[in-house]
Order: structure tokens, then C-alpha cells, then sequence
């Protein structure tokens, strides 16, 4: 049964890479219609669990649901996931990767689908193997951001991009957002430039959950914004 | 509108604030349209939940109107500016008055420190000047 206020409930997660913890004990649960930052220092298990919601990791232990269903092909059709590594075509045209991977999925945009490259400023004609690092990023967002997925994972989408690059990434998150449907989850390094576009934010720590509150409060309470918090926790 | 927000006090408030103070400057005036909702949210890079919550608090306070299907604007009301000016200097002087307090001052000092300062302000002949 789907539950109606949370898109994810997540409860004991475990997982081991053979002797490796990567996730040791995460209960979290997730509201609909929020955007959640990630946030963490490496290793502290945010990809594992953003792969584990994403239906692409299995857990050791514990319970993950997702619109109440364990992850699977049926729950992988509401997840938009943007992954850390590259996973594009270096042969194929931007137009081309985006024609390919449309076949995809039933919830596939083609009007943001094709409006999004030039507000990302991507040529569509351009060869994949001729962008830059912070193109193939834009590239990465506008294939994660061209489904209407109820459930939105972004592994990174900011980490190693030029300043320019990553103010039209938040600018394009935010504008493609679907108010009141859409729930984005987004694991940064970046604190300080998605600082205003989280509701909640979540500090994983050692693979569990340190801290789970919503951004303004966090802000209110320590009188301080999320990236200072942050780097209190962490520094 | 400025982008970059004060980090201790809630976003949704520092956009109200924006709107407030472009109102009773008179950047924006009585029946303008302001930005949509998206439009806000993709300029500022600000969350548009957040901006929703800005513009119920704006509407509660009378400060806009949304016209279903045209967009959100500043109140017609005619007493809008003065009211907003009016707000906004009873905000200000109540910020100045409780930092004033905690350091110490009497309302008496309160006043002779005032008195001195506007006098040299005339003085300098930048009253009224930012």
C-alpha cells in the first residue's frame, strides 16, 4: 500500500561490501513533495543509499520502500536517478543520447525533453565524446530531468563543475520542479550555492543518519545557514 | 531581487521582506505584476516550496493578490505604500530600540543619542540620504 505522506520509508539499513560497512543502521523516511539535501562527507554511505532507493543496490538487512513497494522494476519506473559516474555514449549526438534513452521510460517529456538542452546551454547537434566535464554534467541533469518520475535522485550533480555550470544546474532543478508532486533528493559537497533550495536536510554520518530537520529551522535554531552547520558537524 | 539571503533567518520571510521593501521604495507599485512562483524560485535558486510559502505569507498580508490565470500582484489598495512604510519603520525602530536597551541605554540616552546624531547628519547635510 502506497503510503500517502512518505515516498520512502527506510528502517535498519544495512549494507556490507564484503568486509566494508557502507550503511550501518539507516532509518529515514521521506515526505512527498519536499526536496531533501544529502549531505555527508565521503564514505559516509550517500551513493549506497541513493543506489538502494534507486533499486540498484540490494540491502543486507533492513527495510526499503518506495511509493510502499519494495525497490524493483515496477518502483524503478517512478525513480528518475541521476548516478555519479558517466554513463553516456561518447558516439552518439546529445539529440541522439536523448531519442535513445527515452525508449526507455513510459513518463519520458519530450517537450522538456527537447526545450532543456538549449536552457542548459547543450547543443544538440554536438558530439557526447566533444563535451566538457561540466557539459556532460548538464547532459547527465537534462536525461534525469526529462521524466516526470515522482521520485527524483541526484547523486552529485554538482561535484567537480565549474561555478557557471552549477548555478544553471540549481537554477534548471528548481525550475523544472514539480510543485506538490515531486520529490528530489540531492547529495551535494556544494552546501553553500543549494543551500536555498533544500526543504530537509539530511547529515549521514558513518552510514547512519545524524540529523534529519527542516533547512530553516536548522538555520533558526543555530542562527547560522546549513553550510556553516555543516561544516561545524564535519570540520 | 537579491540573491543572497541572510543565512540565520527563514527564506521565505527575506523574500516577503524583498517584495515589502520594493513596494515602500516604490520599484513596485500598486496593481504591478510580480514574478510567478517559478520564476522567482529559478532566479533567486531558491526552493519553490519556499516561495509558495513567501507568497501565502504576502497574500495573507494583504501585501499581493493572485488573479486566477494572470499571475500575482501588489495590492491596488491606495494606502499600501504608506502602510508598508508605516511597517516597516515601526520594524526598524524596534530592532533600534531593543539592540539599544541591550547595551544598556536609557530611553533618556536613547533620546540625546538620537537628537545628536540626526543634528549631525543635518550637519553634514546628508539628511535623508542613503
Amino acid at each position: 500500500m502506497p503510503n500517502s505522506t512518505y515516498i520512502v520509508e527506510i528502517d535498519g539499513l544495512h549494507k556490507t561490501y564484503f568486509r566494508t560497512r557502507a550503511l550501518n543502521g539507516v532509518d529515514l523516511k521521506l515526505e512527498r513533495g519536499l526536496i531533501f539535501g544529502l549531505l555527508g562527507p565521503n564514505g559516509s554511505g550517500k551513493s549506497t543509499l541513493l543506489k538502494t532507493i534507486a533499486g540498484l543496490v540490494r540491502p543486507t538487512s533492513g527495510r526499503v520502500l518506495v511509493n510502499g513497494q519494495t525497490p524493483s522494476v515496477a518502483t524503478r519506473a517512478m525513480v528518475a536517478y541521476l548516478p555519479e559516474t558517466d554513463h553516456l555514449y561518447s558516439w552518439m549526438t546529445v539529440r541522439e543520447m536523448l531519442e535513445f534513452v527515452s525508449a526507455f521510460y513510459a513518463d519520458w517529456d519530450a517537450q522538456r525533453a527537447a526545450a532543456l538542452p538549449a536552457f542548459m546551454e547543450l547543443d544538440a547537434g554536438q558530439r557526447v565524446g566533444d563535451l566538457s566535464k561540466g557539459q556532460r554534467a548538464r547532459l547527465k541533469l537534462v536525461l534525469a530531468l526529462s521524466r516526470s518520475a515522482p521520485l527524483v535522485l541526484l547523486d552529485e550533480p554538482l561535484s567537480g563543475i565549474d561555478p557557471p555550470s552549477r548555478a544553471r544546474i540549481i537554477r534548471s532543478v528548481v525550475g523544472e520542479y514539480r510543485l506538490g508532486e515531486q520529490t528530489i533528493v540531492f547529495s551535494t559537497h556544494q552546501v553553500k550555492e543549494a543551500e536555498g533550495v533544500f526543504d530537509r536536510v539530511v547529515f549521514l554520518r558513518e552510514g547512519r543518519v545524524a540529523l534529519c530537520e527542516t533547512a530553516e529551522k536548522l538555520r533558526a535554531d543555530h542562527r547560522c545557514s546549513v553550510q556553516d552547520l555543516w561544516e561545524r558537524v564535519y570540520a | 531581487m537579491r540573491l543572497d539571503f541572510d543565512p540565520a533567518r527563514p527564506i521565505y520571510l527575506q523574500i516577503v521582506d524583498e517584495i515589502r521593501r520594493a513596494v515602500a521604495r516604490g520599484e513596485l507599485a500598486p496593481g504591478d505584476r510580480i514574478p510567478s512562483l517559478r520564476e522567482l524560485a529559478q532566479h533567486a535558486g531558491v526552493n519553490p516550496n519556499t516561495v509558495q510559502r513567501a507568497f501565502q505569507e504576502m497574500e495573507r498580508m494583504r501585501l499581493t493578490e493572485t488573479l486566477r490565470g494572470q499571475g500575482t500582484f501588489i495590492c491596488g489598495d491606495p494606502d499600501l505604500v504608506a502602510r508598508l512604510r508605516a511597517e516597516m519603520a515601526r520594524d526598524a525602530l524596534g530592532a533600534f530600540l531593543r539592540e539599544m536597551f541591550s547595551l544598556g541605554y536609557t530611553a533618556d540616552d536613547i533620546r540625546r543619542l538620537l537628537d545628536a546624531a540626526l543634528n549631525e547628519q543635518t550637519k553634514r547635510g546628508d539628511a535623508g540620504a542613503e
